[in-house]
């Protein structure tokens, strides 16, 4: 039911662990649901240096995690808010529809992480283009 | 590969299926047909039938040929309430049973019916007293799991089945994951129908039977001829029935020997996993199990995960049950024990059969571990326990 790059990035997670003294820290999902993720940012001149990522639930869970933080590495700010949930199941080579919401808690994630660190900023998530979260999943 | 999801299905015993082979091409006749052809088959099916009836202490006539499981479960429930619907209009089942019990009963409710569905301890076990109040005047009929798919608990049966026959209440059990393990003896137990299916006993898939106890009416659910005495219509499937009388002989004849055997295993692979993993629940371990079965809940990792990285290391096993896989809630029944939604996530279900071997549990014991740790180092949850451990 998974694709090979979904196995491939669920048996060999990148950027697994915590940052210490994130930037940003991003925690989304829900225990109760099944999964929960946590993204660490580090981030200078708002470009994100480092990602890692910490996540309880199923294999597509881990898989759109890793994927995540592999696509907002070395990216600003405003590209990392603009990774679609659609780009990471995409870039996964695809996902199970039931399994879609894995990568809606990935885009989250991302999202979340860089509101932290715009807030422990002094800065408004308004400086950042508003985009439209809604999707298909 | 090591195959430790027996209670999803088990590999036809070559036996069986050399048993079988005849009837698809040499033995094809139709058992409708009056022809010598169609008269061998007939007696071929009706001497499985003679077998299983008596490996199961029932008369032939109580024996009715179904596709499976599946609907046997729904000619029962279905047959009999549309049999006594004028006599009472409540049902009593369990919340743990299998999506093909509690869904007949769910749509019986859409069509009027009351039906009380008892709750389980934290073992998984329902109670006969639970029972016992439910029943009124108006029961009609009642279906408890001989025992559970998932964890494998034994449901006092011969108690409720007494009980309701003490109120003149019709009793069914879903006996899918007992027949073959379990020695069942339906002229002393209280139990009015039984379903069965083949393929959980090294029989084929697409069969299985139901029993119904003489003097028990039930409507049929599938119409056309005449097939198994006007109850069930449609060819019979030859080949299959055979086989499943072929797998019910060879399975019961094996089983006492068996279930110690694999009990044994059992035990190894559960004390093992204990010794070796921390936070690890047994469900149902203090209640009567099967002797194959260990469901366990691994506490900060999610159950599909570790299915996946037991199926890289070539272990099959189960998360929960196989027929929510494809859904996100957690097993029903783990719900049912108590368990909160983020230990019931965590499950995975060991479930023995007749070719694993000692070899076998140690390998899945240098594997199971890693597989856990792996996981949790991912987990943002319960890493202090852990590291306290």
């Amino acid at each position: 039911m998974y694709s090979e790059k979904v196995l491939e990035h669920f048996r060999n997670p990148r950027n697994v662990g915590k940052i210490e003294n994130p930037d940003g820290v991003g925690k989304v999902g829900n225990p109760v649901c099944g999964d929960v993720m946590v993204m660490y940012l580090k981030i200078k001149d708002d470009v994100i240096e480092d990602a890692k990522f910490e996540t309880f639930g199923c294999g597509a869970a881990i898989a759109t995690s890793s994927m995540a933080t592999e696509l907002i590495k070395g990216k600003t700010i405003r590209e990392a808010l603009s990774v679609t949930n659609k780009a990471v199941a995409e870039a996964l080579g695809g996902l199970p529809p039931h399994k879609m919401h894995c990568s809606v808690l990935a885009e989250e994630a991302i999202q979340a992480a860089i509101n932290d660190y715009l807030e422990k900023n002094g800065r408004s998530h308004e400086q950042v283009p508003a985009r439209d979260i809604s999707c298909e999943a | 590969m090591i195959y430790l999801d027996y209670n999803a299905t088990s590999p036809c015993d070559p036996k069986v299926v050399e048993a079988m082979l005849p009837f698809f091409h040499e033995k094809f006749g139709n058992p409708s047909s009056l022809h010598s052809l169609g008269q061998e088959a007939k007696k071929a099916i009706e001497e499985s039938r003679k077998e299983i009836a008596q490996l199961l202490g029932a008369h032939e006539d109580e024996i009715f040929f179904v596709s499976g499981g599946t609907e046997a479960n729904n000619l029962a429930i279905k047959g009999v309430v549309s049999a006594y619907e004028k006599k009472g209009k409540h049902l009593i089942t369990s919340v743990i049973e299998h999506h093909a019990v509690l869904n007949v009963f769910k749509t019986l409710e859409k069509e009027g019916f009351t039906v009380t569905y008892l709750p389980v301890n934290r073992e998984g076990f329902v109670d006969p007293d639970d029972f016992r109040k439910a029943i009124t005047p108006q029961t009609i009929l009642a279906s408890v799991m001989h025992a559970n798919n998932e964890t494998g608990v034994i449901q006092p049966i011969e108690e409720l089945g007494r009980m309701a026959r003490e109120r003149g209440v019709i009793f069914h059990t879903d006996a899918v994951q007992t027949v073959g393990k379990l020695p069942i003896d339906l002229e002393r137990l209280p139990v009015d129908l039984l379903s069965a299916s083949a393929h959980k006993f090294y029989g084929p898939k697409g069969t299985g039977f139901l029993y119904v106890r003489r003097g028990i009416r039930f409507i049929p659910q599938i119409l056309g001829g005449p097939h198994e005495r006007g109850k069930r219509a449609g060819t019979e499937n030859v080949p299959l029935i055979v086989g499943m009388a072929k797998a019910l002989e060879i399975t019961l004849k094996e089983q006492p020997e068996e279930s110690q055997r694999i009990q044994e295993l059992r035990d190894f692979l559960e004390r093992g996993i204990l010794e070796r993993v921390p936070e690890v629940v047994v469900v149902g371990a203090r209640a009567p199990r099967l002797p194959n079965t260990s469901m366990m809940l691994v506490k900060y990792v999610e159950g599909e995960s570790m299915l996946l990285n037991l199926d890289f290391a070539g272990i099959c096993v189960s998360s929960g049950s196989a027929c929510t896989s494809g859904s996100l809630e957690p097993s029903h029944v783990l719900l049912a024990c108590g368990y909160p939604h983020e230990i019931a996530h965590g499950s995975v279900r060991w479930s023995l059969g007749k070719w694993n071997t000692l070899e076998e549990m140690k390998e899945v014991l240098a594997v199971f571990p890693d597989v856990v740790e792996k996981l949790r180092r991912i987990s943002p949850f319960g890493k202090e326990v852990i590291h306290h451990v």
